[in-house]
């Protein structure tokens, strides 16, 4: 699955689509410790937290994550979205929880 | 001759919004002269762990990166409060991150464990008042 199909999905807000929409989504990857995320995610994961802030931003850039989804309704800072759409990284948002949220992905890429 | 690249920033004061700037230029020019995706990745991760203590524990610092063929070679150099126990801040789990940095999603006492544990070399030169040099090397082969 490619990041335009699952903006296509309509299960997510759409809060920045400036990105690489054609990048293939590897695998989703759950964590709200940034240190963890940095070091663990793996490239092209669809990264499920609820860490809203701008270094969630900063840590998806170095990690090369293929999309931020922001579980749980949680909010996005309005200077997060900005360097989001600085450097590329497309943020998706949803109510449900990051355990559904990571799942619906996974049986989307492996079922 | 092996050809030497130095790069310098400088890491602004309490100024989360910026961390991580060095780390992505530093990332992006490793990109671009060719290094592998995994020596890249653990540049990034060491750099940015050292990045975000500077701003968290010590108002900022400075940055000096040496590259070469042979190795990348990262100085941190700052002048905070130095590192009261060595030994228990390489243990994962232990912080003294205040609990404002925990709501931003830091202060897991990752840091420096992940810098060691993702880089080939580290040497940490500390006094408590003077403040903290940390020099780290990924050895490209």
């Amino acid at each position: 699955m490619i990041v335009r199909e699952l903006i296509a999905s309509g299960k997510f807000a759409v809060l920045n689509e400036d990105g690489d929409k054609e990048k293939t989504i590897t695998v989703p990857f759950c964590c709200d410790l940034l240190s963890i995320a940095m070091s663990k995610a793996p490239a092209g994961a669809a990264w499920v937290t609820v860490m809203g802030n701008v270094n969630t931003i900063a840590v998806a850039t170095l990690a090369e994550v293929s999309a931020v989804i922001i579980a749980e309704g949680m909010a996005v800072d309005a200077f997060a979205l900005e360097k989001a759409k600085e450097q590329g990284i497309i943020v998706l948002a949803t109510r449900s929880p990051i355990f559904e949220t990571a799942n619906w992905i996974y049986r989307r890429l492996y079922e | 001759m092996s050809v030497s690249i130095r790069l310098s920033y400088t890491v602004s004061s309490d100024d989360f919004t910026r961390a991580g700037e060095a780390s992505s230029d530093v990332k992006g020019k490793l990109k671009k002269l060719g290094f592998s995706p995994d020596v890249v990745r653990r540049v990034a991760i060491v750099m940015y762990e050292g990045e975000i203590n500077m701003v968290i524990h010590a108002s900022g610092g400075k940055i000096e990166v040496t590259i070469t063929e042979e190795e990348i070679e990262m100085r941190l150099m700052d002048t905070g409060p130095g590192i009261a126990d060595i030994d228990m801040a390489m243990q994962e789990g232990y912080s003294t991150a205040p609990d404002a940095i925990r709501t931003l999603g830091f202060g897991a006492g990752m840091g420096l464990p992940n810098m060691k544990k993702y880089s080939d070399e580290m040497e940490i030169d500390t006094k408590i008042g003077v403040g903290t040099t940390v020099r780290m090397k990924v050895v490209t082969k």
